[in-house]
């Protein structure tokens, strides 16, 4: 067996053998496997490349967001409460939240506190407080604190990413419709060039013969839908009862309004069509979706946001006590920004992903901390996240 | 000489992340020469001389029977007319009842050409895999570079079913022993090696006058005799060069000299018989050589048989038009498509001066300022794709990924369309869609290679030339995930050059 193949994606041929892809399945959910325990589901989203949390779930109750963010704040979406208002893109997760079925977390971060993205996902990953410090990911760690029916889990890509790696053996299997270059690449790419004599121009019209759209909202999200409706299917199966799902294009540097329109419709098609595919058992899920870091609270000279600190976390599913944002709201005022530009955190992800989880399978929460986040000494968190 | 991961790029194939530091750049190039491996471990299980040339052989004699049978059916063999008769004798066959009928042997035939097809196709398969897995581990990747850079020179392309099996063997047998050596050696054991021999029709060449020739002259049937092919392009692309004065009377004369010189066990048509043996085996046959001596390029060939062309191409090798080409050649591969003459010139002199001691003019490459200069040459995809590989850490690769990726960048492992080979030009590889490609292949293999385990600006710092440029390592450090980091690093402006 090669060390590497080029031309196929690695898990497919493990995952259709397991003979779980077909549709079939999907029609008949939970029939024969009912045994209660074995019904929850856990799906962990990662937004990488630091989605601007901040115009995701807009705090528009806060004068200085209109301020600091005048020329990005988009009109309309869903109100929340007094304070925060959903993105008008995330039309199904608005539908959600009034079922209350989603719960937003915001001023939330790792505790990474630099602005490398690998490092920043590095930590957000493994759960550790420095880039690199721990060989495993805290989903790797937390499957070995769930009974083996409970245990079996997938990533959606076509390698198993940091949060999966580890001790208990996972699956991967990467849907076809990704496209091979993913936009963001291609962007960055066109940057890289720009000062080549030789390279811009020959990518210039490389470029001109192909349609830029946003990661996310390709093929006007068709992609992100049909990765949202493949983890339903995986999730409907008999075994398979924990996914992570990668997202790319967060990273909006330049252009910021119209390339997180695009993502957030991806995301929100991807979410409903979760939603759609798991049916009843949408009632035992719980999906968690969150970034490395968020971005600097003042636009930058190109329509965009520079890497920063805080962001929003989402909790979704027919499991969370949701149609509210937790957030200890730490204000815009300049006074009140982390080193002067970006949103303070006040909320550690590590701790509520550490609580959600905890309760979502009905496990002691400071055994669950330990193992997952074994150097988090941050204050107990009383919230209830989940119905009992 | 600068630093290592320069020196790598330009005259290997890059750095690998588990490359031990090098302090001495050139004396790391030049202690390549003892540590290649004529014959590394990835060859241990790609298909022989001895197999593919069975393979052939087994073909050849199927197909004979089944021709033979739609000869007798009333069908000769491989043509339009004779395939029609075939049809009608197949009619009356069947009216006799259930002999093998004209119809149902073309399929046989046609059944026998695929399978044999896809037997060489899995050994050319295998081979292109071993050739990567060699490059991608070697402890001499500037000699491996070398091969490549000989085996292009020498090229020939998998376009009919012989060669296809062969073309890899070409590189394993004639090239690899040689890409140390004398450049007159490298040159024989090419244009005796039955992969030459078949793709250039040396193997059909007759004698007009030789015994077979005049036999079949007297019965007026078939018109046989002289092809040129191999003659033409040994003077004009493998030695002398395009207009060196040589002139079509020397060709014509150098084709009559190598007029024998054929094929064992693998050799259609009527020349067949006279070129028994061991499937494979280089052969001079003497029934099919033209007798007497030759005169090419005002210089008399008294030789009788094999000895005859043997001659003329160490004449050829020797040939200060030769080593003028020969040196511009490998100017132009390492500073790009118009090579300073300076260069050219020092090169040649040292070819004439040391006899085609390859070596001596790997050693003047290595040490000339000329190919100090970073990014002169714009990588082909096999370069690019080789040094991607490595970059990312591969050991060992599928035959069949490698093919699919060649063929994806346009560059098909030994299958340049044309004895000419690839050329060697910067317009040939760098294209709006060429880059494309290249972008969408480093997003495959970064992801493939599971960006998360690398940090991509570790890497990009190891393997870019000279660390990297400070734009590309800001570029690598602001990309969104370790994969797309990593994606960068390879499409990177100064790890597409070299």
């Amino acid at each position: 067996m090669s060390e590497l193949m080029i031309g196929r994606p690695i898990g497919r041929r493990r995952v259709l053998g397991s003979g779980l892809a077909g549709a079939g399945l999907a029609t008949l959910p939970g029939i024969a496997f009912a045994a209660a325990p074995t019904e929850r589901r856990f799906v962990f989203v990662i937004q990488r490349g630091a989605a601007d949390g901040l115009n995701i779930v807009m705090p528009t109750g806060d004068p200085g967001f209109a301020a600091a963010r005048g020329s990005l704040a988009v009109p309309g979406g869903a109100k929340l409460d007094t304070m925060f208002t959903l993105h008008p893109a995330m039309v199904e997760t608005a539908r959600m939240f009034g079922d209350k079925q989603a719960l937003f977390a915001h001023a939330v971060a790792s505790r990474y506190r630099d602005r490398s993205h690998f490092d920043g996902q590095n930590v957000l990953e493994t759960g550790g407080t420095q880039p690199y410090q721990l060989k495993d990911g805290w989903l790797n760690r937390f499957l070995a604190l769930l009974p083996k029916s409970h245990a079996e889990a997938i990533a959606i890509s076509s390698t198993v990413p940091a949060a999966l790696r580890g001790r208990v053996e996972v699956a991967s299997y990467a849907p076809s419709a990704l496209p091979d270059a993913p936009d963001d690449l291609l962007m960055r790419v066109s940057a890289m060039y720009a000062a080549d004599p030789q390279l811009h121009p020959l990518w210039q019209q490389a470029m001109a013969t192909r349609s830029m759209t946003g990661d996310l909202s390709d093929a006007g999200g068709k992609n992100a839908a049909a990765t949202g409706a493949l983890a339903a299917r995986l999730l409907m199966g008999p075994t398979t009862r924990i996914a992570m799902i990668e997202t790319g294009g967060w990273d909006t540097h330049a252009q910021q309004a119209g390339r997180l329109n695009a993502q957030l419709k991806g995301l929100d098609a991807l979410l409903a069509a979760l939603k759609t595919g798991l049916g009843p058992q949408w009632a035992n899920t719980l999906v968690i979706v969150a970034t490395e870091f968020g971005r600097t609270v003042a636009v930058n000279g190109t329509g965009g946001t520079d890497h920063g600190t805080g962001s929003a976390a989402m909790l979704l599913g027919g499991s969370v006590a949701g149609g509210r944002v937790v957030a200890d709201w730490p204000g815009l005022s300049n006074a009140n920004l982390f080193e002067g530009r970006d949103l303070r955190p006040t909320l550690s992800l590590d701790t509520l992903i550490g609580a959600a989880l905890a309760q979502h399978y009905g496990l002691d929460p400071v055994r669950v901390r330990a193992a997952l986040f074994p150097d988090e000494t941050g204050v107990k968190f009383g919230e209830t996240l989940i119905r009992a | 000489m600068t630093d290592y991961s320069t020196a790598a790029n330009r005259f290997g194939f890059g750095v690998r992340p588990d490359d031990a530091p090098v302090g001495d750049a050139r004396r790391a190039l030049l202690a390549q020469f003892d540590r290649f491996d004529v014959r590394p471990a990835a060859f241990a299980s790609a298909p022989t001389r001895a197999t593919v040339a069975q393979g052939l052989a087994d073909y050849l004699e199927e197909t004979r029977a089944y021709r033979q049978q739609v000869a007798m059916l009333g069908g000769g063999p491989g043509n339009r007319a004779g395939t029609a008769k075939a049809a009608r004798a197949d009619t009356m066959a069947m009216d006799a009842g259930g002999a093998p009928t004209g119809e149902s042997v073309q399929a046989a035939l046609k059944a026998s050409r695929k399978y044999a097809g896809q037997v060489a196709r899995s050994e050319y398969i295998a081979l292109v895999g071993a050739r990567a897995n060699a490059a991608l581990t070697s402890p001499a990747p500037f000699v491996e570079r070398m091969v490549h850079f000989w085996a292009n020179h020498f090229a020939i392309s998998i376009d009919k079913l012989p060669v296809i099996g062969m073309g890899g063997l070409l590189e394993v047998e004639a090239i690899r022993p040689h890409v140390l050596g004398r450049f007159a050696d490298m040159l024989l054991a090419v244009e005796t090696h039955p992969a030459m021999l078949l793709y250039l029709d040396q193997a059909q060449s007759i004698g007009p006058t030789s015994r077979v020739g005049t036999a079949v002259a007297a019965r007026g049937r078939r018109k046989i005799g002289l092809n040129e092919n191999l003659a033409r392009e040994i003077m004009e692309l493998h030695t002398l060069g395009v207009r060196t004065g040589y002139t079509q009377a020397d060709v014509t004369e150098f084709a009559r000299a190598m007029t024998g010189w054929s094929v064992a066990g693998i050799t259609r048509g009527p020349m067949a018989r006279f070129a028994e043996g061991q499937p494979g085996a280089f052969l001079f046959a003497p029934a099919l050589h033209e007798p007497g001596s030759r005169t090419i390029m005002g210089r008399r060939y008294d030789q009788d048989g094999e000895g005859q062309a043997r001659a003329v191409l160490a004449d050829l090798a020797a040939s200060p038009a030769t080593a003028t080409h020969i040196a511009t050649k490998l100017a132009r591969h390492f500073t790009g498509d118009t090579p300073p003459p300076a260069l050219v010139a020092r090169l040649s002199d040292a070819f004439l001066k040391t006899g085609g001691d390859l070596p001596a003019l790997y050693r003047i490459l290595i040490d000339a300022p000329e190919t100090a200069a970073t990014g002169a040459k714009f990588k082909t995809p096999w370069d690019w794709s080789i040094s991607a590989l490595r970059a990312v850490g591969t050991k060992q690769v599928e035959g069949q990924a490698v093919a699919g990726l060649m063929n994806q960048l346009g560059q098909p492992v030994w299958k340049p369309g044309s004895p000419a080979g690839w050329d060697d030009l910067d317009a040939s590889w760098a294209g709006p869609d060429a880059l494309l490609r290249r972008v969408e292949a480093a997003s495959r293999l970064a992801t493939r290679a599971g960006g998360a385990a690398f940090d991509p600006r570790a890497l990009a710092a190891k393997v870019l030339p000279g660390g990297g440029s400070a734009a590309t390592l800001a570029a690598v450090g602001r990309a969104e995930s370790p994969v797309e980091g990593l994606a960068l690093v390879l499409v990177a402006p100064e790890f597409m050059r070299r």
